[in-house]
């Protein structure tokens, strides 16, 4: 009790001194997207393994590889084209594979495991607000999804380039011939231009959807993310005969501008004229699908409040 | 300003009343502890105090509404919530510095300094630790934030006695100061006692006692009765009996205590004793353990 009575007459005094300064500047969206990458390791480490896979399989087939490009020497043009850029392409196909499988998990669990394990109880506690939260947890399959997967593309790309190199030089063919028909900075913007612009933002209201079931569902979220829309669909089929739900919905997955999934191989391709970002950004369905998206991060933002812990 | 300030709240989940028109005002300064059997509302309350739950009725905290503004609310307030709520992916340093980078008065040197009492490791991820180390964790990073009031249910539930009395002795020396306001809900009574500044009583939703700890003095008064005054006492009208070593022990709501003094030996009743006497026997024998 002497202490206590000793510290009362500076307390005042020196609460009003410290508290101005004691304010620090916070930075809530950052710490939160890095709280994301925290929790969520998959997210880089899913597509690492599958690039480090590849480069490991480039490397024991290189031999292989090297006997049919010196073959190919007596193809056509085409053909040799196809056989270079033939690793690149793969490659790429796998880790936006990878990454894509991951995001759509990611979404799934990210509104709906911080209630299964009560930690929401947590994250409630400081002052960080629902809408800064789901925004944190949107961003990563919209921006940061894409952009790491487009860095670990590049990467993975880069070696396996310096591993052709290498094995051409070593017998005897020179690089020349493939560099001459390898064009990958031209790659890298359709790469970059497919994983932002489609990947992020054209499929946003997917993204959207997964977050808001999974802020909703009290159990199995990832049924409850494609039972929804395929009762729909066949609601649609059994009442009016027709499947126009379901067509809409492949048709945003299918036909984005400036790529279609429908013929394989020739996605996020070749090169990337001005006309297909103007095409793309005059497309109604980006922003009718980014408004969507909107209305369901609102929605999710909403739940998040009301939510009880499960 | 009254740092906690409810008028009619209520809260029901379906046909069950959580809350029933709670009315209370917790003054800044004050340590005060929530009392009640389990499912009597306390921590429904507690989440409606921190924006966790919707309600109907007016409720302020420090000025504002908790169910609209809790991000603005949270920066003034920290809670711990009954359950070990902290993810179990969470590193130790991770923990340190996403509150550093979140919270604008989280002093992390103050925390580092808690957990340097304890033998948490910074590299460890919260599912290694064992149930204790997990609550010592969290009560070291609420009470590094420099918070105006401090919500605490059942704060020391799995930690053992040391580590409690600890606990409940630091509480007034190391956090407290007359600005701030610490609510605390717990079964172990007696623990809390000597820590309290008010002491609130809740069953099936609604507030039953509401007093601080000199007003329980003054008021309530326990007497253990001569044989021979037994009847003389009873006639006073004791709102609570009970028989130890075949003495009986009556319990007594503003009866004068030199009055009392002359039927035998008086003092004041321990928490528990109370809970028991205003609470009737059923609902107190879960709500109180000792």
């Amino acid at each position: 009790m002497s202490t206590q009575s000793n510290a009362v007459p500076n307390t005042p005094l020196e609460s009003q001194a410290a508290a101005p300064t004691l304010l620090k500047a916070t930075q809530p969206f950052y710490w939160s997207v890095r709280r994301e990458l925290w929790e969520n390791r998959a997210i880089y480490i899913a597509p690492l393994a599958v690039a480090a896979l590849f480069v490991l399989g480039f490397l024991l087939n290189l031999a292989k590889t090297m006997h049919r490009m010196a073959a190919s020497l007596q193809q056509s043009e085409l053909q040799q084209h196809q056989l270079i850029e033939q690793p690149y392409h793969f490659s790429e196909t796998l880790i936006m594979g990878a990454t894509f499988l991951v995001a759509i998990f990611y979404c799934l669990d990210a509104l709906y495991g911080e209630r299964r394990d009560r930690s929401i109880l947590f994250w409630k506690s400081l002052p960080v607000s629902d809408l800064t939260t789901v925004l944190s947890k949107a961003s990563i399959p919209l921006v940061l999804i894409p952009l790491l997967t487009f860095a670990i593309t590049v990467a993975t790309q880069t070696i396996v380039l310096a591993l052709s190199t290498m094995g051409l030089a070593m017998s005897g063919l020179g690089a020349s011939p493939m560099l001459n028909h390898l064009s990958l900075f031209h790659m890298w913007v359709g790469l970059l231009y497919h994983l932002v612009a489609i990947h992020g933002l054209w499929f946003a209201p997917f993204w959207g959807w997964f977050l808001l079931v999974s802020a909703w569902a009290k159990r199995s979220p990832f049924l409850w993310a494609f039972l929804v829309p395929f009762a729909i669909g066949l609601l649609e089929k059994i009442t009016f005969n027709t499947s126009h739900f379901a067509n809409l919905l492949l048709h945003h997955f299918m036909d984005a501008p400036g790529s279609s999934m429908s013929a394989p191989g020739s996605m996020s391709m070749g090169t990337l004229a001005p006309s297909t970002l103007g095409q793309f950004l005059a497309s109604p369905g980006l922003w009718v699908g980014l408004g969507i998206t909107a209305a369901f991060l609102a929605a999710a933002v909403r739940l998040r409040r009301y939510r009880d812990p499960i | 300003m009254a740092c906690i300030e409810a008028r009619g709240v209520r809260k029901s989940f379906g046909a069950t009343v959580a809350l029933d028109g709670i009315d209370l005002r917790v003054e800044e300064g004050r340590i005060v502890g929530l009392i009640g059997p389990n499912g009597a509302g306390k921590t429904t309350a507690l989440n409606a105090i921190l924006g966790l739950t919707a309600y109907q009725g007016e409720l302020r905290v420090l000025g504002r509404n908790p169910w609209t503004d809790r991000d603005e609310l949270m920066r003034d307030v920290c809670f711990i919530a009954d359950v070990a709520v902290l993810p179990r992916w969470l590193r130790v340093s991770q923990a340190l510095e996403y509150l550093e980078g979140v919270h604008p008065r989280f002093d992390r040197s103050k925390a580092e300094g808690f957990l340097s009492k304890t033998t948490i490791k910074r590299e460890s991820k919260v599912r290694e630790l064992s149930k204790g180390m997990v609550t010592q964790l969290h009560l070291a990073l609420v009470m590094a934030i420099d918070a105006r009031l401090l919500v605490l249910d059942e704060p020391t539930l799995g930690l053992d006695i040391l580590y409690r009395k600890q606990f409940y002795d630091s509480l007034p020396n190391d956090y407290f100061d007359r600005s701030r306001t610490i609510v605390v809900t717990t079964h172990q009574v007696e623990e809390v006692q000597n820590v309290l500044t008010d002491l609130m009583f809740i069953t099936r939703g609604k507030i039953v006692l509401n007093c601080s700890m000199q007003e329980l003095e003054t008021r309530y008064s326990e007497v253990m009765v001569l044989p021979e005054k037994v009847a003389e006492a009873r006639a006073l009208r004791p709102i609570h009996e009970r028989q130890v070593f075949g003495r009986s022990i009556l319990l007594f709501d503003g009866v004068d205590r030199q009055r009392l003094a002359t039927l035998g030996e008086v003092r004041t009743p321990g928490i528990a004793d109370l809970f028991v006497a205003v609470m009737g026997n059923g609902d107190a024998a879960q709500g109180v353990a000792r």
